[in-house]
């Protein structure tokens, strides 16, 4: 195994991907000639050509239904958004006809759409947003949501074999600041499984993508509490046994998400906790989130957006206490 | 003055021949088009007996031009159409009974009963399924050509919309990426004149929609959509042009809807001299006289056509009918697609 940051493990899974399925092929804007925009397919065109590395016009609706159009005809597109906040263009293209298409006519739309998300370095409204929620809401999609290199690169290739379409959430913030030890060969993690990034008995932390290394910051702040840290992976599906396990043996949960509070999918999994494990609970579910605002852009006004490890401490400390 | 090309009016027999057409072919249009017409003309009748949920749509006065383009395509290709272009389910080969099951909601219509009206298709016929928001399909097709062009194979894709379909944004990035990658792919406006009550002139500023494909870079063409052999010909050039990478082609075929947006609609803001004046070019009418004109299609010959249409309908309407209701349980059925799927014959 080598040690891999979060976006070469995600470069190196779309590359076997590609070597291994003639399917496979890449659609975006600036993902050819010049790489992408960060990096991720930088050398691609040139092993795969022109016409399995595609650069696009600006265009997110054509990206996204032409992607829906070729799997339709069996190939394999994975359709790069520059920034996730752009895919509020192909809205009605994922949401009308690839998440529709298989219930309502029997065809199957295998698409994968990259989506480099979330905040923490001034991106402002519109290149910091976390939209999965808007996803997760939506029956025929799933939402897949990376927090380590060993990860992106392995939920990356389950996100292309799956023959439904698939939003690949990669945090930005994640890309080149985490590094970790990946598997030199092609491997498949799978969607809908949670891992337990740290175990411990007294609080649970439910969290996802970058928010899981912030959870992990604020636990080793606090000695004299043991608290487990389920990384989802993935929020669509999401492993709601290992959820509602953590929360049977530690009865005290914080459910933690950079986007933002109200409808989050936060709120999805606090509702379930109450429904499904109200009895085993010493303290009610608590939400740590961004407010209801848009993502602001001054690093003072991001700060106070982003939950930041003193807000886990403080809600730690108060579900110990409770 | 028009930049598109506008096209001659439907020639003589010998022309139809030189375009591929004969005289099996050309009967199977006449045949076709009974068919279209006659299977909303059922389903109309059953919407009225209470037995259609929800709304119903016909594309009455477009018959021609949906019929004519669906014959010009080839086993392999695949289109998108929508309401005003049943006679592309028709020439594909989707047996009528279904499509009054699909009307009825039952559990035989392609859509199962999840999806209405003409929201439906047989993918094993090389059809896509379309949605409410009708541009979205643009891009879709042009995605449709993308993985024949990827794979190179000598398959093109055919897409319909609207006049009023054509103001959208979908539109625009599906023809302007389709151009730019010259995919195989023949776009066809229906010009109907009203997108539900509202008239061209408050839709689009060019004189015809056709002279948008220059801007694209591609050729376009404003053809009668009343004339079923003229649409047959300019489609028939375009999709061997494209399929020889020769590129997209946006043909314009312009109509009137006949009725209105959809059945609550009585179409009251459509003067009635127009409706009067396209009654008289109706293009079923119109290619009967064809036929009488330039082939010795005897009485006899329409005889068999107008009793097969009628009995197939008959029947078609006694079929559905029996169609069962679907099962309650299958509605959590199908939300996601399983990995064994994916062996479908459009996924090679």
């Amino acid at each position: 195994m080598a040690e891999k940051t979060y976006l070469q493990a995600i470069s190196d899974g779309l590359r076997l991907q590609m070597r291994h399925d003639k399917r496979v092929f890449l659609i975006g804007e600036d993902i050819g000639v010049y790489g992408g925009a960060f990096k991720v397919t930088q050398g691609f065109q040139e092993e795969f050509g022109p016409w399995r590395v595609l650069d696009a016009p600006l265009s997110e609706t054509a990206i996204v239904g032409g992607a829906t159009g070729a799997a339709m005809m069996g190939l394999r597109p994975v359709a790069e958004m520059q920034f996730a906040d752009f895919i509020s263009c192909a809205w009605d293209h994922l949401v009308t006809i690839a998440a529709k298409q298989h219930w309502r006519a029997g065809t199957p739309v295998p698409i994968t759409v990259r989506l480099p998300s979330g905040g923490g370095f001034s991106g402002g409204p519109f290149h910091s947003q976390n939209p999965e929620s808007s996803f997760a809401h939506i029956p025929g999609l799933k939402c897949v949501c990376p927090a380590t290199p060993e990860d992106a690169k392995g939920l990356i290739i389950s996100a292309i074999e799956d023959p439904n379409p698939v939003l690949f959430f990669e945090h930005k913030h994640l890309y080149r600041r985490i590094k970790g030890e990946v598997p030199e060969e092609r491997y498949s993690t799978p969607i809908g499984v949670a891992r337990i990034h740290q175990p411990g008995d007294d609080v649970t932390i439910v969290t996802w993508g970058a928010m899981v290394y912030t959870a992990a910051e604020a636990a080793a702040k606090i000695d004299d509490l043991s608290v487990e840290i389920i990384d989802l992976r993935t929020i669509m599906p999401w492993d709601k046994d290992a959820v509602l396990a953590s929360v049977r043996k530690t009865s005290k949960v914080i459910v933690l998400h950079e986007d933002t509070r109200t409808g989050g999918f936060g709120a999805e999994i606090a509702a379930t906790i109450a429904e499904e494990a109200f009895e085993h609970l010493d303290a009610p579910p608590k939400r740590i989130t961004a407010p209801d605002t848009p993502v602001p852009f001054a690093p003072a006004l991001e700060e106070a957006f982003l939950p930041q490890v003193a807000d886990i401490v403080a809600g730690l400390r108060e579900l110990a206490s409770y | 003055m028009s930049i598109a090309r506008v096209a001659e009016p439907s020639g003589s027999l010998q022309e139809a021949k030189e375009w591929g057409l004969d005289r099996e072919d050309l009967l199977g249009i006449y045949r076709s088009l009974l068919l279209t017409r006659g299977v909303e003309e059922r389903g109309q009748i059953l919407y009225r007996q209470g037995k259609i949920p929800g709304s119903f749509y016909t594309g009455r006065g477009n018959e021609a031009s949906a019929v004519a383009v669906a014959t010009a395509m080839a086993r392999d290709d695949v289109g998108t159409p929508l309401h005003r272009n049943m006679g592309v389910h028709i020439v594909r080969g989707v047996e009528p009974w279904r499509i009054l099951a699909n009307y009825m909601g039952r559990a035989d219509g392609p859509a199962k009963g999840k999806d209405g009206n003409v929201h439906m298709a047989d993918q094993n016929l090389g059809l896509v399924a379309m949605v409410s928001h009708l541009p979205a399909m643009l891009p879709v097709a042009v995605g449709c050509a993308l993985a024949f062009r990827i794979r190179e194979e000598k398959r093109v894709a055919v897409t319909w919309f609207g006049e009023g379909s054509s103001a959208r944004g979908d539109a625009h990035e599906g023809m302007n990426f389709a151009a730019v990658r010259q995919l195989p792919v023949v776009f066809i406006c229906d010009n109907n004149g009203w997108a539900y009550s509202t008239p061209t002139h408050l839709e689009y500023a060019v004189e015809h929609l056709a002279d948008r494909a220059a801007a694209y870079g591609f050729e376009g063409v404003v053809v009668d959509g009343t004339d079923a052999l003229a649409v047959y010909r300019e489609a028939k050039r375009a999709i061997e042009k494209a399929r020889q990478g020769g590129g997209p082609t946006l043909i314009e075929s312009v109509t009137l809807r006949m009725e209105g947006h959809a059945v609550h609609d009585d179409a009251s803001y459509v003067p009635k001299e127009l409706f009067e004046e396209w009654a008289k070019r109706d293009p079923i009418e119109r290619y009967r006289r064809w036929l009488l004109e330039h082939t010795d299609f005897t009485d006899e010959e329409e005889d068999e056509i107008v009793n097969y249409v009628k009995r197939h309908l008959n029947e078609a309407l006694e079929r559905a009918e029996a169609s069962p209701e679907p099962d309650p349980g299958t509605l959590l059925e199908g939300v996601y697609a399983e990995p064994e799927e994916l062996d479908h014959p459009h996924h090679m």
